[in-house]
């Protein structure tokens, strides 16, 4: 399991403010979410709370709590383990500092489950520039990664990672924002998973065995990101993104979403997504035999595969006047349902000759539900 | 080091040009000021979602958000 967690236990940098207002910082906020992710044998639900304070003058922090619960018979779990249920815990703490046009972030973040720990630091800075119209962003971030495994308490693998980060948020015209991000990954330590293992052929059946990644792993990410306002109030988004690492996984992800408002309260979103990779040159779902090479892999979001989703979301804004300390409150609620189509990754769960097995499919529904204060 | 002391060079090299005159003046701006127009409208929802993808496929960065730690398979 060790494997895909490690995929997701890097900090993408606070940036994130592409935002048109540049050089201001975010407003003070309260959010608390309830999620649900319900899909492939696995459930994961917990709470986020999310709150940003500043002094309306030059300093901004944030503080994030997020519990990932997880009860999972994932067709990894089924085919070569068994069922179980663990938590996940994130703490995060950032602060802003606005300096005339420039605003400055830290932040950093820890992730704690039973058998891997995260922390992760990152600094970016961003620049507002020519009137405001190009905001650039750069950032760095450092993380260090403690692999464990449950069971062998001798098990310890450290994973060092590095994140270089260029944004450039740019006006165009009054109804049209665009958004350029770049990032570079480094990784280097124990990229493998403990747990999972590949299969190679052993005349008319398989065999399992350990996998063994490379220790060191770099990606290269470029998006481009628009958003256009439409003239009744409503606004188009579109988004692209390339990325390839030196694992041979190349990825295309579209995206298009549309956001309605209906009167003063109500704001409808709508969005579609998909997604499809390249599968990574030491993945086969099958090998012809034992230690066939010496990088392996049969982790299926190593192989080639592709995504959509489509999700619908509203939100409702629940004071008409300022009510104490509040100004405004929303709540919000977003379903959104994922169709995963693997192309090289087959379904040992069901029935075939070995080797032409089904591919694998599954479907997955989201769901986030929250509620937001503004003071 | 050097790349981030390269980069941070960079931005202060831009921040000197700042007698471009802008072509979308500030009070023409309050389509792009809606908050309907924001990248990222709600930062908890977008870190969750950025979360997922990670979670569940190969690729990673250049989303914004936030993310770290996992809570897979």
């Amino acid at each position: 399991m060790a494997a895909t967690r490690r995929r997701a236990a890097w900090l993408t940098l606070l940036l994130a403010s592409l935002s048109a207002r540049a050089a201001v910082l975010p407003e003070d906020r309260a959010d608390a979410l309830y999620h649900s992710y319900d899909g492939g044998g696995v459930e994961v639900t917990g709470p986020s709370i999310l709150v940003r304070k500043g002094d309306n003058r030059n300093f901004s922090v944030s503080a994030n709590y997020y519990v990932d619960s997880i009860s999972s018979a994932s067709i990894d779990v089924v085919t070569q383990g068994s069922p179980y249920s663990e938590q996940r815990e994130q703490k995060s703490l950032g602060v802003d500092y606005l300096h005339g046009d420039t605003i400055m972030s830290l932040n950093y973040t820890r992730s704690e489950e039973s058998d891997y720990k995260a922390d992760t630091a990152s600094f970016s800075i961003s620049q507002s520039m020519f009137g405001d119209l190009t905001t650039v962003t750069l950032g760095y971030g450092r993380g260090k990664d403690d692999v464990l495994q449950n069971g062998n308490p001798d098990f310890s693998e450290p994973v060092d990672r590095q994140q270089y980060r260029v944004g450039l948020s740019q006006i165009l015209t009054k109804n049209l924002i665009l958004g350029l991000n770049f990032e570079n990954v480094t990784e280097e330590g124990f990229l493998s998973n403990p747990y999972r293992s590949d299969r190679y052929l052993d005349g008319a059946t398989f065999v399992y065995e350990p996998e063994n990644y490379p220790r060191t792993r770099t990606s290269n990410a470029v998006a481009l990101n628009m958003k256009y306002y439409l003239p009744y109030r409503a606004a188009l988004g579109l988004g692209y993104r390339y990325y390839a690492d030196d694992w041979d996984i190349e990825s295309h992800t579209a995206q298009v979403d549309y956001t309605q408002p209906f009167g003063k309260r109500w704001i409808l979103d709508v969005v579609a997504r998909y997604y499809t990779q390249s599968a990574a040159d030491f993945y086969s779902d099958l090998f012809p035999r034992q230690d066939a090479q010496n990088f392996r892999a049969r982790d299926k979001e190593l192989s080639r595969f592709s995504d959509v989703s489509l999700g619908a979301g509203v939100s409702y804004a629940l004071l008409s006047h300022a009510w104490g300390y509040i100004d405004r409150a929303e709540i919000s609620f977003k379903y959104r349902r994922f169709w995963f189509s693997y192309d090289n990754f087959s379904d040992l769960s069901r029935n075939g000759p070995v080797g032409d097995e089904p591919a694998y499919a599954f479907t997955a529904d989201v769901i986030q539900l929250y509620l937001s204060a503004w003071y | 080091m050097k790349r981030l002391a390269s980069l941070l060079s960079l931005t202060l090299l831009l921040g000197a040009c700042s007698s471009v005159e802008p072509w979308v003046k500030p009070y023409e701006r309050t389509h792009l000021a809606d908050p309907i127009m924001s990248f990222s409208r709600d930062p908890v929802s977008s870190a969750y979602d950025s979360h997922i993808y990670q979670v569940r496929e190969g690729a990673r960065g250049a989303e914004g958000g936030e993310g770290g730690g996992c809570g897979c398979n």
